[in-house]
């Protein structure tokens, strides 16, 4: 709306301009969410307060049990120096590779999130993405025998991508064809992937008299680092990888170059001969298959089968973790890995301190709320954060 | 070659014209070989129109024959499609109805050929299960009337469920819990306001914002408080039934719509209420204007940003009446996630209802259909897994959203923050 005056050409220098500049921007765009995570936490604490808790002793827990704690692995150290035995050190080590391990899916499905805000679509359904992907992982990791690891494993990731991704698809191609919004579609599609699972599970693929899928076999499984206790396996690795593959798909490809321009501006993306609808479709397939992945490295590195309540929100944490990581996958991973380690700190922090889990939804809301009002944390903090150029997320009934 | 509008016009009419004969036929031939095919010759299907404890005048069941029913309506669709494709009927509400009603009457007939089926205690059903949704529509029609867009609903009723539940519990007052419920969503719905108007914040995500913090919120508060004392904060018992006098006792209308709780009756009340605040207000004039073209409005003295903050924060408050009902409405206590998706379901019903407060509410029906269709076919232990009869509500909505029943426009400055120069 408002019309950008047209500056005169500045600068004598321009190189030191620039330069200056653009460190400044990058430690802009570090503030931003660091402010707004420090804000959710503070807000969370005076949550702890009011409910009857003591917030020190809830965030001690809670660093506790996502970092583990240091003279347990100076011990560790001191044993397999004085004896050779590794047990001790490995155990030391298990609160952090666990957080690892937690940030896994957080990694594929806030990327899903993000690849969907790169394009203007916002992707709530990352929720039955991962369910899908996980059954579909799932389904080929056990019904396939005789198979050597080397084709099973990546035909069972395969089979989640694949899933998540037909899940995905669907509202791209009702958005694309119909208009039909796509938050309330993928929303309505989570709904009806739980009933799917729910009847999947009691039915064609129940093993036994639980509701959960039989165990998918040894050739499936994403392969662990460590001996058992231990799950950290190569889910994390192959996440990294994604996440390196989603950047260079966004930054140095043609696709994801009109990917972003349809992002930006549909309607110059459509007049300079983009195809907008062809992009709305790949670009929710795609974010469904990440998604997918989600659901494929917790099932294949991590549980093994699916039962009834398999996805543990991890489709709505990832709307958070995108805005965070402002839907950069370097920014998208780096928020993945902090809200993987408050997750799975929180575990503990509610065993010891009494302090329910779900005071980690109430700060990632917080978050959101802080990332996308930037205008409050400067109120807050008195300082000035720059925002221009961040993208519009959406727009409108899909028009 | 430049067509006139009125040639555009004709061109579109034919087309939809085509494409409702087509699917009248198909539906047709979905019945026929769905149901027609399967049904017993000979064999009577009970349709019940009483219900027990209710005040009504007792009136004899309707006993069908099925499969001539069924044929019946196959014939009843073939019809119509032939008619539609030589003719055209100009109204779309007409052939929605055919369609809608020929293929259930004809699957109700199928579904409970040789047992009896309670067809007033549906249709009552359907209307209470309607109620959160259209408390969820209205309160998107009278957001987005102003051009905010409120996808924060759901979380807005699923706060103000559980401080309903607690404040009546805890005063041992349902009205109380009423009171309080609808304080909750709007100060909810002022939330949403200020971050959308006064920081521009992107509507969407301040909507799943609310959301993520309702879920997160509720399901803190039941774990460290509800689940420790259930009694003392989350057992508040439910609103009575009141019937009203003397239009309760007419058969099937007086159990379906005269015998309900007060929600259910507020709700017909804020229907009527919001369509006249709406249309024949100064109030409503503002609103519509602020949502269609705000920098006319503006331009004419109108308070943009206060319209939309009153809008929203009303749209809040219905919404809170919306979250009461879950629990002091029906069943008196609070469960985590209580509300799948209903504020979702209740937008589609908005736009469905082409954001018309009467629309709104006519569209919620056909979702309450769905649902109570659904617990209904569970009992009657139709073939089909009571998983698929669940996902109905959520695959018409889609269907909706598709638009193949006529696109509706939106107000046209929905989503939009407006920039005051």
């Amino acid at each position: 709306m408002s019309e950008r005056p047209t500056k005169p050409p500045e600068s004598i220098q321009p190189d030191d301009a620039a330069k200056k500049k653009e460190t400044a921007s990058w430690r802009q765009s570090l503030l931003l969410p660091a402010l707004a995570v420090l804000t959710g936490l503070i807000i969370g604490g005076i949550v702890i307060v009011v409910s009857g808790g003591n917030p020190f002793q809830a965030y001690g827990a809670l660093f506790a049990g996502s970092f583990g704690t240091p003279s347990d692995f100076f011990a560790g150290l001191q044993v397999y120096f004085a004896t050779g035995e590794s047990h001790d050190l490995i155990r030391s080590l298990y609160p952090f590779t666990e957080s690892l391990v937690a940030s896994t899916p957080y990694i594929f499905a806030a990327l899903s999130v993000a690849i969907g805000f790169r394009c203007g679509l916002f992707n709530i359904g990352a929720e039955g993405q991962v369910l899908m992907g996980a059954l579909g992982s799932a389904y080929v990791g056990y019904s396939l025998t005789g198979l050597p690891a080397y084709i099973h494993l990546p035909l069972a990731l395969l089979g989640g991508v694949a899933a998540g991704g037909v899940w995905g698809m669907i509202p791209g191609y009702l958005k694309a064809r119909f208009g039909a919004h796509e938050v309330v579609n993928t929303m309505m599609l989570n709904w009806i992937a739980f009933k799917l699972s729910d009847w999947l599970l009691n039915g064609p693929m129940k093993s036994g008299f639980r509701p959960v899928t039989p165990n998918v076999l040894p050739t499936a499984e994403l392969p662990r680092f460590f001996a058992d206790p231990l799950r950290f396996n190569w889910g994390f690795v192959l996440a990294l990888l994604v996440a390196w593959a989603v950047y260079w798909l966004l930054f140095k490809t043609t696709l994801g170059f009109e990917i972003r321009s349809v992002g930006a501006n549909p309607d110059a993306a459509k007049y300079s001969g983009m195809n907008v609808t062809r992009n709305f479709v790949f670009v929710l397939a795609l974010a469904g298959g990440l998604a997918g992945l989600a659901g494929s490295a917790q099932v294949l590195g991590v549980d093994h089968w699916v039962g009834q309540g398999f996805s543990a929100g991890y489709g709505y944490d990832a709307i958070a973790l995108a805005l965070l990581g402002k839907s950069h996958p370097l920014g998208v991973v780096l928020s993945a890995l902090l809200f993987g380690f408050l997750r799975s700190g929180a575990t503990s922090m509610q065993s010891m301190a009494g302090i329910p889990i779900d005071i980690i939804s109430i700060i990632q809301g917080l978050v959101v709320v802080f990332v996308a009002a930037p205008a409050i944390i400067r109120w807050i903090y008195r300082i000035n954060i720059d925002t221009t150029g961040d993208t519009v997320l959406t727009r409108g009934w899909g028009r | 070659m430049n067509k006139t509008n009125a040639q555009f016009e004709n061109i579109a009419f034919r087309r939809a014209r085509v494409r409702f004969g087509l699917t009248l036929l198909g539906v047709g031939l979905l019945i026929y070989f769905l149901f027609a095919v399967n049904t017993q010759p000979g064999v009577r299907t009970t349709f019940g129109l009483n219900v027990s404890g209710s005040n009504a005048l007792m009136i004899p069941d309707l006993s069908i024959p099925a499969l001539n029913v069924v044929h019946g309506m196959v014939a009843l669709a073939v019809f119509f499609g032939t008619f539609q494709l030589a003719r055209g009927i100009r109204s779309t509400g007409v052939l929605i109805a055919v369609i809608v009603a020929t293929f259930f009457i004809a699957f109700l007939s199928w579904a409970a050929q040789d047992k009896s089926f309670n067809l007033v205690g549906m249709l009552n059903s359907s209307l209470v299960r309607a109620t959160p949704i259209a408390l969820a529509a209205l309160c998107g029609v009278i957001s987005e009337r102003s051009a905010v867009i409120n996808i924060g609903i759901e979380g807005i009723m699923l706060v103000s469920a559980q401080t309903a539940v607690v404040a009546a519990t805890v005063s041992g007052n349902l009205y109380i819990g009423l009171v309080t419920a609808v304080l909750t969503g709007g100060l909810l719905g002022a939330m949403h306001a200020h971050l959308v108007i006064r920081f521009k914040v992107d509507q969407t995500v301040s909507g799943v914002a609310i959301n993520i913090i309702g879920a997160g919120v509720t399901s803190f508060v039941t774990s460290r408080f509800l689940s420790q004392n259930i009694d003392g904060l989350n057992n508040s018992g439910t609103f009575p039934v009141i019937h009203i006098p003397l239009l309760s006792k007419i058969p099937v209308l007086g159990p379906v719509l005269f015998e309900n709780n007060i929600i259910v009756y507020l709700t017909i009340l804020l229907v009527i209420a919001m369509h006249i605040m709406l249309f024949y207000t100064a109030w409503g004039l503002r609103t519509r204007a602020v949502g269609e073209h705000p920098k006319a409005a503006d331009t004419l003295g109108v308070n943009v940003y206060l319209m939309r903050y009153v809008n929203v924060i009303i749209g809040g408050m219905i919404a809170g009446i919306g979250g009461a009902y879950f629990t002091i409405g029906s069943v008196g206590r609070f469960n985590e996630m209580m509300t799948s998706g209903k504020g979702f379901i209740g937008m589609a019903a908005m736009i469905f209802g082409k954001w018309n407060p009467f629309g709104a509410y006519t569209s919620s029906m056909i979702f309450g259909f769905a649902d109570s269709l659904q617990v209904k076919l569970q009992i009657l232990r139709v073939g089909i897994p009571s998983e698929f009869l669940l996902m109905a509500p959520y695959i018409v909505t889609m269907l909706v959203l598709t638009g193949i029943v006529g696109r509706a426009n939106p107000p046209a400055a929905d989503g939009q923050p407006y920039e005051k120069q």
